[in-house]
């Protein structure tokens, strides 16, 4: 390995967001699925700050305190209150058992490996290799996100696939435009604002956040 | 050569002969980190001198087996202390420590306990023999997908060669390291019965996986039993000490440096011990039917940390 | 400047119902905003007319015949529907089924709804085309579940959670769409300008290409309710408020198979293959057959005709994944005719599910016996969106057609086949709707059925007759996309 420190230790960075999103995978329990989350965002903070001081990018600074302020104080927070006052069920099972979640997981990762040689190989960026780590950070937390029957566990999936999708741009290109990344930081927290709304909803009407009782409106 | 056969010898008497100490250590490290007084650090030992002082007693139908699998146990873990490079590589016994050699030794030590548990015919015995095997059958492949990481790396099965490679090329973080070393913490608690696996201090039957196993040794057949579980952590640890810390293991020949390995090591064993400890303390023992899973882990862990080297480290 | 208007007026007027959406006078404030747009619209249209494709604001918005035709049909049917809505909401504000506040709520995520649509229609920048359109699904999210009947819950949840898994494939798409630019274009914003990468089409690698765009029709695909990803469809336009049904239908599929088109123009220009129209005319055939198959089953009216929204997007998707001036022309008259009759039609049906209290079908009948007015609106809105001649439905149908038959005739049969099976599904359940037994009271108040009969009227004008600037604004839309 003959890359320069910062580099490996993006590298580990990437391993750690990997490995996240796996322990993300077989967690069960909702506040350790919260504080997983919160960890992911921080690794993918140190990472971009990283990258941002080693190829002198300052937009790429701003991004990493929007990823810091968003991803690991603000979303936590509101999902750990959230939790709170709604007071729900502390585990959710998965659908399938988790060995056999864990193992199409890793099928998944080394299709995204695939996918993402060619690609990888056109990049001219240094952290063109942690681009295959992206897609399968992105893949896993959609297999996290459709295991799960719990609305938090899906939203926190889908929370992490977007964490995925933000590693994948910083790691292709350095990053988006600004204007689309704070676009896109608004949008999340826009939706996690509708999310937090939709979910007293459903606790009203159902009293409680397990999706089963949504499975009414089948095709007939 | 000789000095080869000499040092040999010597590390593997060492290993012999600290291995109680090490057990002793990390129990004193768990009674501290529970606000407890340690007990003696020496308490192992006069354990074995008390079990050797007394009269083994033998179910009237064990076999051959039952007395026999003692000596073998003690003598593959011996014989796997031996070939671990904990101070210095490139002993006469190399040529045979390989990864799955290795793997194969523990194999054979853990058949026959399982064979000897089973020989006298009791439920418990059984019991243990069974969820042992259980544990095994997917704690093995774990290992060994941990070596093939390191060996990947290296481009060699050989310990020897793993250890030279790692200890003396320049500082470099291998992110499949990382995923190596957390599955192979998970699969030595699951090989050496610690917690979250198995409980190395209970007394409820229904709860022990590797205790079941000896309920029916006593005297000197129990004291080897147990000085070959405290050698196999001895094992592991310097294992772990071999892949993931190995900088200050010294060639052979280098009599000037012996000193510096030899504290280098203790150091690192006291470490080592205290964060076992440490970790047993922060993790509460996993039910049996979680075992399958946990160990899963460790094995996809391991595989992760190939498909990681593929990607990031090979240019 | 109009331009500024268009935006800012939906956006404005969402901040002032936020504040007194829920006073009675709110409605009325919400018609006048979306007149106002709507004025602002036209003359945006009348200076792209006459001055041609222009960009703005440091080339943050480009305004071209395609999109600016799209603009003012936003716009109108916007308009048309909060007319509706007024009678609509009020009546159902009295029923019980929604409360003041809500109504607010209603009222202001409607306009912040056509603000975003109009930013993603008129922007230049492929990022922040996608954040508008996850700004439109997040405005209408809540509006789902209005009625917060266990129904509308678990429709909105599915809305949000299908709607966003897809525009997070989009947005990989866009980010590979600015991996392959910035190679070329260099960093920065102006990597994702839509008339930077298309001066450039054909420098961007053709590998990278192929697999965005394979994201980007997945992603935005999901919006157009495309098959495989259309259940959320049917559910959201079943459980929520008629308005919200009419400018989903009407308005954000439309947007949404913009986006595609737009990406569509840039992949056929970096690859020399088909695949974009290929994939475009597979999923479309698909849409259509499954849709026809699965009306067959509805006995709710607003899934019914949630299912022949997804058939006919299928078929404008079909039309422009053919490529070509006359397709793209087919398909921008389709989108306009379908847009314009199932906003009708769902109208109609508004109000005939008002008064009879449920959405089955089989429990409405006779309404042109008991309200000629809605009887008569149902009839004509089910009749022209099965394409019967004289409605322009039909003129574009036949265009869509006969191009499939002289180019691929491999979908005619499938095409066929789908249209005849929905048309007789549709019609067998609108008929006794329409003219069985009557088992409705009058209704006591006046339907706003002004819409349903303007909207049908220029369906009806434009099946005979295509004025003048009408037939040149899609030509010059259709040369943009034909090639």
């Amino acid at each position: 390995m003959n890359l320069p420190l910062p580099l490996q230790f993006v590298n580990l960075l990437a391993a750690a967001l990997l490995l996240i999103a796996f322990a993300l995978l077989s967690q069960r329990r909702i506040v350790g699925l919260i504080t997983l989350f919160a960890w992911q965002g921080l690794a993918l903070t140190l990472s971009t700050t990283l990258v941002a001081l080693y190829t002198r990018q300052p937009h790429l600074l701003t991004s990493a305190a929007l990823t810091l302020l968003l991803k690991v104080i603000v979303l936590p927070w509101i999902f750990f209150r959230l939790v709170r006052r709604l007071d729900m069920e502390r585990d959710v099972e998965p659908v399938i058992n988790i060995p056999t979640t864990m193992l199409i997981g890793i099928v998944l990762v080394i299709f995204a490996f695939n996918l993402a040689q060619p690609i990888s190989a056109l990049a001219g960026t240094v952290t063109r290799s942690t681009l295959g780590i992206a897609m399968a950070v992105v893949l896993i937390s959609f297999l996290t996100m459709i295991t799960r029957r719990q609305a938090i566990a899906q939203v926190i999936g889908f929370l992490a696939m977007e964490n995925g999708l933000f590693f994948a741009a910083t790691s292709a290109t350095y990053g988006m435009p600004l204007v689309v990344e704070l676009g896109i930081a608004l949008d999340v927290l826009v939706g996690v604002f509708v999310l937090v709304i939709f979910f007293f909803q459903i606790r009203e009407t159902f009293e409680s956040l397990d999706l089963r009782h949504l499975e009414r409106l089948k095709e007939r | 050569m000789e000095s080869g056969i000499a040092l040999q010898l010597g590390q593997t008497l060492l290993a012999v002969l600290a291995a109680p100490l090490l057990l002793g250590w990390v129990n004193a490290c768990r009674a501290w980190l529970a606000n407890r007084r340690a007990p003696s650090l020496l308490l192992p030992y006069r354990n074995l001198r008390r079990l050797f002082h007394k009269d083994v007693v033998l179910a009237p139908h064990a076999s051959a087996l039952f007395r026999v699998a003692p000596y073998v146990i003690f003598a593959a873990m011996v014989l796997a202390a031996g070939i671990v490079p904990t101070l210095i590589n490139d002993l006469p016994f190399s040529p045979a420590a390989d990864a799955i050699a290795l793997v194969g030794l523990f194999a054979v030590a853990r058949v026959f306990q399982a064979l000897a548990a089973m020989d006298v015919g009791t439920s418990f015995g059984t019991l243990g023999a069974r969820r042992e095997m259980l544990v095994a059958f997917l704690a093995e492949p774990a290992l060994l997908m941990v070596f093939f990481t390191g060996s990947l790396i290296a481009k060699s099965t050989a310990l020897p060669t793993i250890v030279e490679v790692f200890a003396h090329q320049q500082f470099a973080i291998y992110p499949s390291l990382a995923f190596a070393a957390v599955a192979f913490w998970m699969v030595s608690t699951a090989e050496n019965a610690r917690i979250p696996v198995d409980n190395p201090t209970t007394h409820l039957e229904l709860t022990m996986i590797h205790e079941a196993m000896i309920l029916e040794y006593s005297g000197r057949h129990l004291a080897l039993i147990e000085w070959a579980v405290a050698l196999k952590l001895f094992t592991y640890s310097t294992l772990g000490i071999a892949l993931f810390l190995p900088w200050g293991i010294a060639p052979v020949g280098d009599w000037m440096g012996l000193p510096l390995v030899l504290v280098a090591l203790t150091l690192k064993l006291l470490a080592g011990g205290f964060a076992l400890a440490l970790l047993e303390t922060l993790n509460a023992k996993l039910r049996l039917f979680r075992v399958p899973e946990f160990l899963g882990t460790a094995f996809l862990l391991a595989v992760l940390g190939m498909l990681v080297h593929f990607l990031l480290e090979r240019p | 400047m109009t331009l500024a208007l268009v935006l800012l007026l939906p956006l404005f007027g969402g901040l002032v119902l936020a504040v007194v959406g829920h006073r009675r006078i709110a409605p009325a404030i919400n018609v006048l905003f979306t007149l106002a747009t709507f004025l602002a619209a036209l003359a945006l249209s009348y200076s792209v007319a006459l001055e041609g494709p222009f960009t703005t604001a440091h080339d943050w918005f480009f305004i071209d015949p395609f999109n600016v035709f799209l603009v003012a049909l936003t716009a109108f049917v916007g308009f048309t529907t909060a007319v509706f809505s007024r009678p609509y909401m009020r009546i159902e504000e009295a029923h019980g089924r929604v409360t003041a506040a809500r109504l607010r709520m209603y009222h202001a995520s409607y306009q912040i709804f056509l603000g975003m649509m109009l930013v993603a229609l008129t922007t230049n920048n492929m990022g922040i085309l996608w954040v508008a359109m996850e700004g439109a699904t997040l405005a209408t999210v809540l509006l789902v579940s209005l009625y917060r009947t266990p129904a509308s819950l678990e429709a909105a949840w599915k809305y949000f959670i299908l709607c966003g898994v897809g525009i997070a494939q989009a947005l990989f798409g866009t980010i590979l769409l600015y991996f392959a630019a910035e190679r070329v274009l260099g960093e920065g914003g102006t990597a994702l300008s839509w008339t930077h990468l298309d001066g450039v089409k054909t420098q961007l690698e053709p590998v990278v290409l192929q697999l965005a765009f394979i994201f980007l029709l997945v992603g935005y695909g999901t919006k157009v309710g495309l098959v495989p990803l259309h259940s959320w469809l049917p559910d959201a336009h079943a459980e929520g408020p008629t308005p919200v049904s009419a400018v989903l239908s009407g308005l954000l599929l439309n947007v949404a198979l913009y986006a595609i088109v737009r990406c569509k123009v840039l992949v056929d220009g970096a690859l020399n293959t088909h695949l974009a129209g290929n994939l475009m005319m597979g999923f479309g055939v698909a849409s259509v057959v499954l849709a026809a198959f699965l009306l067959r089953r509805q006995t709710d009216v607003k899934r019914m005709f949630a299912y022949s929204s997804i058939e006919h997007m299928g078929l404008i998707t079909f039309a422009f994944g053919m490529g070509g001036v006359t397709a793209s022309f087919a398909g921008l008259l389709h989108m306009t005719m379908h847009s314009l009759t199932k906003s009708a039609i769902f109208y109609a049906v508004g109000h005939a599910t008002q008064k009879a209290g449920t959405q089955v079908m089989a429990d409405i009948g006779g309404l042109i016996r008991s309200n000629p007015t809605i009887g008569w609106g149902l009839l004509l809105g089910t009749v022209a969106i099965l394409g019967v001649p004289p409605f322009g439905v039909f003129a574009s149908e036949f265009l869509i057609i006969t191009t499939a038959m002289h180019d691929h005739p491999w979908a005619t049969p499938f095409l066929i086949t789908a249209l005849g099976v929905a048309f007789a599904a549709i019609f067998g359940r609108v008929q006794p709707m329409v003219f069985g037994e009557a088992r409705l009271p009058r209704l006591p108040h006046q339907p706003a059925l002004l819409p349903v009969f303007l909207h049908l009227a220029l369906v009806l004008v434009l099946g005979l007759f295509i004025p003048g600037f009408l037939a040149d604004w899609y030509r010059q839309a259709a040369r943009l996309l034909g090639g």
